[in-house]
This record gives structure tokens, sequence and C-alpha cells, in this order.
């Protein structure tokens, strides 16, 4: 098995490490570089609880080799942290509108949400948000709170 | 009901919480969870977060078949892959382990590893260590068993025959459990009431399928011969000893550390096999070892499949709706072990008549082992099957009365007046108030709009449907219910505890320490948070809450049939009195006032009316431990109290088993309106309108209480149209994927309102009820409900889940192409 330097843009940080030619871009993400926020929930690309973007764009870091992303940027649930630590926008939304309860999926469900308002800035119809994250699984809120969470960002209610 | 008798303890803490003059200020808010912050930035440490210095990997190695003699295991090619530490085999168990713990009777052997034969597909079969799992996954590929085929059991009637093969040799018959239970006179009133309804009805296995699955960390140090399992929950406190036993070491030697776990649904309510597995992989190779199932292993060997039953159920009744008489005959297919006996049927005992005035009930259960996975637990543990099965009889009565299905359930709701009420089984409705409930329910969904709607769309060919269904919320349960089903049990617990440790340390900051598992979605931290603050009037966000582990744990069971809310405010609410009274007898003599005029207000004590005479928390707190002679002489230093609160209704089973004690008693009370529109071209289902109204008793936190509700409602929407584990005649699972098995997505899961009414129970702590589970009960019955009326054009009768969307389109063209 080959092994590869691997290096990208993570959350606007330059970050390098090796990886065997089969490592998937989770894996990477959380055993090379340490990022344990992107969980892997099925392998298979069903779930969608592995998303992070790519060049802004949402995809399953299960289903992407690490090699794959070498040159790219990166934005996983750490990114969304504001610098000094505290929560994000949308962090803080889910936060105040129940939008977690394990919070397994969570940071797949950011992410995803924050693609989402990048390309809608006024934060569309719900069916529009539902959509969305309709390939982002999550067992247990039955979706809505995650919904008014994503609303609520864009509105920018506290 | 005396609950002074039945436990002293428990009125006192009833009484002490009870709601007085004061205006509760934090109980009752939907304030934000305390949990989330480090879930959201990505830090919640999950199972597979942690690491450990010189860690190992782990893999398995599954059977693929559902059931055959292990001929032989060559375990050469992997013992040489470079990575490789140790393979291990079902030899390694039997020389060095003993079986997993199981609550079944009679000789149903199951070992973490196979060691003669598999019985079930994906069973383990062997395990690689190794130093990463990329390479232990290699290895397993290298191992190669021969297998002996055996004939499959997959069908729970044919296991029953005479000349089935047996899943379990030694017990000699695939009928693992079998009696019928009989409350009141139930032969006279069916053959008194004027009608009777029956059907045969079949509820799918499916499974709580967390999105994080089961995993633990095996860390043996053998210089103090301790194994320390870190592990994403397993009711550590009260099984400990049970996987000590399985492990060969004293249960002084294990500790358990609990780890948040990304959701359970009962798939984490006492994982037995993982954690054991990864203790005893770090035994052998002396040195942590990590192992997560992946979701393949979830799916086809995880510890707690749902129920899969097979019912005749009938009903009986008079004609003005009147019910008298329940009779209910259940075979269920557990799978091939029997791992928590028959306890999920204790639960469905336990509120067998739903809110209705039923006086007599017989109940005859079969328990049959199969080659498939085996049964566990599944948010409802077994009452939701029931709750489905008794309203889809109640539907049925209505549609042969021609009575409206809200009315005949309103005739027949026990009454407000009627609490505590006595169900026949014996177990207890401890509050209710099951008429409001209905008449918020139809006024908030505005019933009676839908029903003109329907009827509406209905005249314009439209397939519209509304389904309106009730169903208890059982909370809190007793340890009997796991025994009750033999007349000579070996062993007859009658405890289920939960215990709390609250301090004030030195610097004024209250920590409150937990002694059962870490988070598994529901939130522990917010709710021990809210009752301190309420019982010391602080700011939840300051109170700092830690889990024990194993070895520092007093007694507790643990989430898990919708208890932990009531019984660790139990607990807490007992330490936090014990403290206020110390911190009274401090203040009294610093303040130089009598106790009884001191008050706590904003994070202080003080003298009632003089709000400049008071001392912070922290001040007493730091007399406390630093300045002993400023304490009464006979107090010792410190400001710290532990609290075990039990299960305050518990009473035994009588002898004959016809009235099986109070075993559940703290029972919530709910309703669902639904209103679907049916596509019968695609089999589709669009929501026009849910609601659902729930009484919980005094509500902790309403925004939390609501996503219990909505989360548990789309998770019951999943058994109603979409889940179901298959299996071929092989006995292999087709579905074994999330490419196959479909959970609810965000489009499939309707945008619902949620409703509260509150009757506090009045022997709880603040009159609180569980609420876990109670959204999943109703959905398939509402489903099968509001899909048989949007589809009456076509007489469908909803007997089995899930409904698929095929399913609806086959019932239409057999409808249309009959003659």
């Amino acid at each position: 098995m080959s092994t590869h330097r691997v290096a990208l843009e993570v959350n606007g940080v330059t970050r390098e490490g090796e990886a065997e030619a089969r490592l998937s871009l989770a894996d990477f993400l959380r055993d090379v570089l340490g990022l344990k926020g992107t969980h892997v929930a099925c392998e298979h690309g069903f779930c969608g609880n592995c998303n992070v973007l790519l060049d802004g764009e949402s995809v399953r870091a299960c289903l992407m080799f690490a090699v794959q992303a070498g040159g790219r940027s990166v934005t996983t649930v750490e990114g969304l942290t504001e610098s000094d630590g505290t929560l994000g926008r949308l962090q803080r939304a889910f936060h105040d509108n129940g939008g977690l309860q394990c919070g397994f999926c969570t940071p797949a469900m950011l992410v995803t949400a924050h693609e989402y308002l990048e390309a809608h800035p006024d934060g569309g119809t719900d069916t529009e948000i539902r959509e969305a994250i309709d390939g982002v699984m999550c067992r247990c809120t039955g979706y809505q709170h995650i919904v008014d969470s994503i609303r609520a960002a864009a509105a920018g209610a506290p | 009901m005396s609950i002074a008798e039945q436990d002293p303890n428990a009125a006192k803490v009833a009484a002490d919480t009870a709601a007085g003059d004061r205006p509760r200020r934090w109980l009752g808010k939907s304030l934000n969870r305390v949990e989330d912050p480090r879930f959201l930035r990505g830090q919640g440490r999950y199972l597979d977060d942690i690491e450990l210095p010189g860690m190992l990997h782990a893999a398995v190695v599954r059977s693929p078949h559902a059931h055959a003699r292990i001929v032989s295991i060559d375990t050469s090619r992997a013992e040489q892959l470079p990575g490789v530490v140790r393979v291990v085999t079902g030899a390694d168990v039997a020389e060095h382990a003993a079986p997993l713990p199981s609550f079944g009777a009679g000789p149903i052997v199951q070992d973490m590893i196979a060691t003669e034969k598999v019985r079930h597909y994906g069973e383990t079969v062997a395990a690689v260590v190794a130093e990463s799992r990329y390479v232990a996954e290699d290895a397993c590929d290298l191992i190669e068993v021969v297998y002996e085929e055996l004939p499959v059991v997959l069908d729970p009637v044919a296991a029953r025959a005479d000349d089935s093969p047996l899943v379990h040799e030694a017990l000699g018959t695939n009928t693992a459990y079998e009696r019928t239970f009989s409350f009141g006179e139930v032969d006279r009133a069916f053959a008194e009431a004027d009608h009777t309804v029956g059907a045969e009805l079949y509820w799918p296995r499916s499974t709580g399928m967390p999105m994080d699955m089961n995993g633990a960390i095996g860390d043996f140090d053998p210089g103090t011969g301790v194994v320390t399992i870190y592990a994403n929950s397993m009711n550590f406190t009260y099984f400990l000893w049970l996987i000590a036993a399985s492990l060969k070491v004293p249960a002084s030697k294990l500790r358990i550390v609990p780890v948040a776990a990304g959701g359970s649904f009962g798939s984490k309510f006492f994982m037995h096999k993982v954690p054991t597995f990864a203790g005893f992989l770090s035994m052998l190779v002396g040195c942590p070892v990590k192992y997560v199932e992946d979701r393949i292993a979830h799916i086809t060997a995880n510890d707690h499949c749902g129920s899969d039953r097979r019912y005749e159920a009938s009903l009986a009744f008079d004609a003005d709706g009147t019910f008298q008489a329940l009779r209910i005959s259940c075979i269920d297919d557990y799978g091939a072990y029997l791992q928590f006996g028959t306890g999920t049927h204790g639960n469905a005992l336990s509120q067998i008549v739903g809110p209705y005035r039923i006086r007599h009930v017989e109940y005859s259960l079969a328990a049959v082992l199969t080659n498939k996975n085996q049964q566990g637990a599944y948010r409802g543990f077994g009452a939701e099957v029931s709750n489905w099965v008794l309203e889809r009889l109640v539907d049925m009565a209505a549609r042969k009365l021609g009575l409206d299905r809200v009315e005949i359930r309103r005739r027949n709701l026990i009454p407000a007046d009627s609490f505590p009420y006595k169900t026949p089984t014996g177990n207890i409705y401890d509050s209710g108030n099951y008429q409001g409930v209905l008449a918020q329910v139809l006024e908030e969904s505005e019933y009676e709009t839908w029903v003109a709607y329907r009827d509406a769309a209905r005249a314009e060919g439209r397939h519209v449907g509304i389904g309106v269904v009730a169903s208890q919320e059982r909370s809190v349960f007793s340890s009997t219910e796991f025994w009750f089903w033999f007349d000579d049990p070996q062993f007859t617990p009658t405890s289920s505890p939960e215990s709390a440790s609250v301090r004030i340390d030195p610097t004024g900051e209250l920590v409150v320490t937990l002694h059962s598992q870490s988070m598994w979605g529901n939130s522990p931290e917010t709710v021990v948070s809210q009752v301190v603050a309420e019982e010391f009037d602080v700011d939840p966000a300051s109170v700092v809450v830690t889990y024990a582990d194993s070895q520092n744990a007093l007694p507790g069971t643990g989430p898990g049939g919708s208890r932990y809310t009531v019984m660790v405010s139990g607990a807490v609410a007992g330490a936090t009195t014990e403290l206020k009274d110390k911190i009274r007898r401090i203040a009294s003599g610093k303040l130089e006032v009598a106790e009884a005029d001191l008050e706590f207000r904003n994070g202080a004590v003080g003298v009632v009316g003089v709000p400049d005479r008071q001392l912070t928390l922290a001040e007493v707190a730091l007399t406390a431990y630093m300045f002993r002679l400023d304490l009464p002489p006979d107090m010792p230093s410190g400001l710290a109290a532990t609290s075990t609160y039990d299960h305050p209704l518990t009473t035994l089973p009588n002898d004959d088993r016809s009235d099986l004690g109070i075993f559940y008693p703290f029972v919530g009370h709910a309703w669902h309106i639904a209103v679907v529109e049916v596509d019968v071209e695609t089999g589709g289902i669009e929501f026009l309108r849910y609601a659902a109204v729930h009484d919980a008793g005094t509500i902790v936190n309403p925004r939390t209480l609501d996503g219990q509700v909505i989360g548990g409602t789309v998770q019951g929407l999943g058994t109603a149209l979409y889940e179901e584990i298959l299996y071929d005649a092989a006995g292999r699972v087709l579905n074994e994927t999330f490419e196959h098995y479909h959970l609810p997505s965000a489009l499939d899961a309707p945008e619902m309102t949620v409703g509260h009414h509150e009757t506090p129970s009045p022997y709880t702590p603040y009159g609180i009820k569980g609420a876990g589970e109670g959204g999943r009960m109703l959905t398939p019955a509402i489903m099968s409900a509001a899909i048989e009326d949007a589809l009456s054009p076509y007489g469908v009768t909803v007997t089995s889940l899930p409904i698929r969307a095929e399913q609806i389109v086959d019932w239409v063209a057999s409808a249309t192409a009959a003659p």
C-alpha cells in the first residue's frame, strides 16, 4: 500500500499528514489531523453524518480518499466555531432551538446547513431547508428543531 | 395507596418537592441544554474519539451463515500479516471467559465469540487485534473458517413444531417460555358482550439504530489487575457484577468509565456484548484495545433488536361501545438468545388496557428462539407494540358499530376521579386527566375542521385520511417485571434505584455527580441543573455535572423505560434537601437568626424580608470546609451530600400471578391526530396536519420534552412505514446497510405541533412522569388509522407493518381489479 504526503487547507489553515492511498478523508481528518468532530456512521455514503465541505460543497468524507483532497480546501465543524472559541451563528441557533439531542449527526448537519445558507442567505423555505438536509440522517430530533434552527440562523435571531 | 407506608423516603421526597406557594423559577422553563456546546463544537468525545497511549484496534469475522457448526478456523495467514498482534477465537473465550449474562431462564448460553456453532447471521466467530483498524480488517479477510451448515429456523411458528431444528439443543425446544395469564373473568366477559372484533396482527423486527454505534475500549492494567472499560453506556452500575462474571474478574477489579453515546433508543441499554469483548481482548493482549461496531455489525448483530411479534387479538364490547374484555395471544420471535427474558412483555402488561376501562384481560405469550439476531430493548420496550394492537382493535370496534373513532374512545376513558387506578394486571396508573387531554388535542388540531376537509376532499376523489389515537406512557420500571413470569423464579430483585451526589466546593461551585451512564441524547445534565437551580435558586448554567466511574459509583440503574428524569430528580432532591439543612444550620449561627427565617435566593442564603442580611453559598461553603470552629459542634466539615432514591411504589406479585403488583406506575398519557393524503399511484404519503398533546406530569423543560416527543414520533414513523430487518430464506440479512434500510429523512418527517397538559404525579419528585418513549408509542397506530381512513373506498384494514408504498399501491390495485 503506497503512502502519500497529503497537504490541504482545513478550516483556513494548511495541514499536512501521511496517508495510505486507501485512507478515507474522514479517517484522515479524525486520526491523522485529530479533528474528531467529523463522525462516521455508515461508511457507505448513505447517512451523511461524515459530511464536510470541500471547496465549499458538501461531500461524504467516508467516500473520498484523503489523497483526493490534496491541495483543496476543507471545512469541518471545527471551522464553524469563532476564533475566540465562542459558538458560531449556526451553532448558537442549534443551541437556542433544540437542534440537537445526542449530537452525533450535528457536525454534518451544521456544515450542510452552512453550505445551504451560503446559497440561501434569506433562509429560503422550510421545504428547501428540508431538501438541503435530507441527505443527513438524524435519529433523535425528527428534524423539526433542526429546521427551526436553520431558519433562525438565517433570520439572525438569537 | 399510601406512599408513606410503602416508602417513607420517597414520600418525603415527594412532599419536599411538591409545588408550594413559591412559584417555580427554573423547572418548567425551556432553558438551553447545558450539554450542547461541546457537541456543537465537535468535541463530544464519543467513544471512537478517545485515543489511549499504545491503543490497538479490533475487527471481527462474522458468520455468513445463520446456523452452522464451526468445524475449523485457520488463523495462520492472518497472524503473519504485519501489524497483527493477536487473533482470537471461541477457543480463547472457552478457556479464559465465562458466557455473557442472560436474564432468560433455561440453558441458553451466549458467548462473546461463538464457540461451537453460530446461531445467527453476523454472529462473531473470530477477532483480530492489530495496530490499526485497517490492518485488523485486512487480517479478518485472511482467516479461513470451515462451517458445516445446519438447517435454519426462521419462522417462529414452525420453530415450535416437535421436529424443528433446535437453536439451543440443551434447551430441548425452541419455545423458551410459554404461559397464559388471566386477569378477571375473560371467558364470561367475552360470552356476555354484544360484539367482538379480532385480528391477526404482525409487528416486524426493527431496531433503535442510533447514528453512533456500540463501542468500547478495554484497558487492562496487569499491575493492579484492574480492567478499565470505556463504554458508550450499558447501565453499568446496575449490571457491573454481571460483566465482571463474564470476564472472570472480581467486580472490584472492573472499572467502567461512562462515555457519551450518539443515541441509544434502547440499543445501548445493558450493552453487554461490545464492552465485555473489548475488556476481554485487552486482557489477552495486555494493552488498550478499541472495538467499535461498523454499521453492518450493528444491523446484523447488535445487542437489541426490537419486538418481532405475531398476534391473535380480540376485543369484546357492548352495543353502546363499552369495552369489556381483551384477549391477546402473542408469539414473539426473540432470535437466537433470550437476553432480557420476556421483560418486553412485562412492559406491555403494565398498560395493556391503555387508557380504557377494560376489566378483563387474557394474555398468552410464547417466546420463541430462531436463527436471527437477538431481541432486546427498543424505545417503548414492547409496550409500543401492544398499544398498536389495542388501538387497531379499537378502530375495528368503531367501524363495526359505525361509531366515530373519537367517540368510542371517549366513552371508555378512565375518569379523572378514579386515580390511582388499578388496572386488571395489578399495575396502577398514578394520575391523569384523559378527557382533558383529548379535548385539548381536538381543539389544538382543529379536528372538526379537518374532518370537513377530509370529507370534501374525498368527494373530489382525493385520498385524505385522519387518524386519532391515544396511548399511555408508563414510566419508571421496577425490576419485578423481569421475574414475575415464573412461579418459582431463581432471583427476585425489587430494586431499581438512582443516586446523585451534590456538593458545594470551597469556591462555591455546585457540583453534581451522577452514577449512571453518560448522556446518550437525553439531557441528564440539564435536568439536574434545573433541579439544583430550583432548590438553591442559582443559575442552572453555573451547575457543574460530572459522572462517576463504576469504582466510585453509588447504586444506579440508568436511563431506560422513561425513568431517568423522575429518578435522578428524586436522588438530587434528596441530596439537596440534606445540603440545604446543613447550610441553614451554618447560616443560622453566623447570621444569628432562626433557621425557619432563612430562604435560598440568588445563590445565597438570607433572612426573609431582609435583603442585605445574607451569606452567599460560597461564603457558607468556605466556612464549611475551612472554619471548623464556626460550625455547630456536632457538624463535620465539608458541604456534600449523597442520596439514593428507590422506585417508590413497587409491590410484589401474588402467588398465582393473577395480580402482578405495581411495577410501572407513573403513567403519562398522549393523543395524536394526523391528517394525511395518500397518492394511490405511488403510495406516497403527505402530511396535512400532525398534532400531539402529551401529559407527562410536571414538565422540567418544555423544549427538550418537545424534542423527545417529535423525535420519538418520527422514529415511530420509521416503524410504521419503512423499517424492517429482512432475512432471506437462508437467514441472511438482506438490508444490512443504509442503502436498503431506510430511516426517516427530513422530507419524510411531518411538521407537527406539540401541546402539553400537566397532571402532576402525586408520588414522584416534583410530580414528574417519564416521557422519553411516548412519541414512538403512537405513530404506528396513527399511521395505520390514517392510511386506512384515506383508503376507506378500497376497504383496506391495516394488520401489519411497515406499510410500504408498494403495499398501498397493491391494495388499491387489487381492490380496483376485484370484480
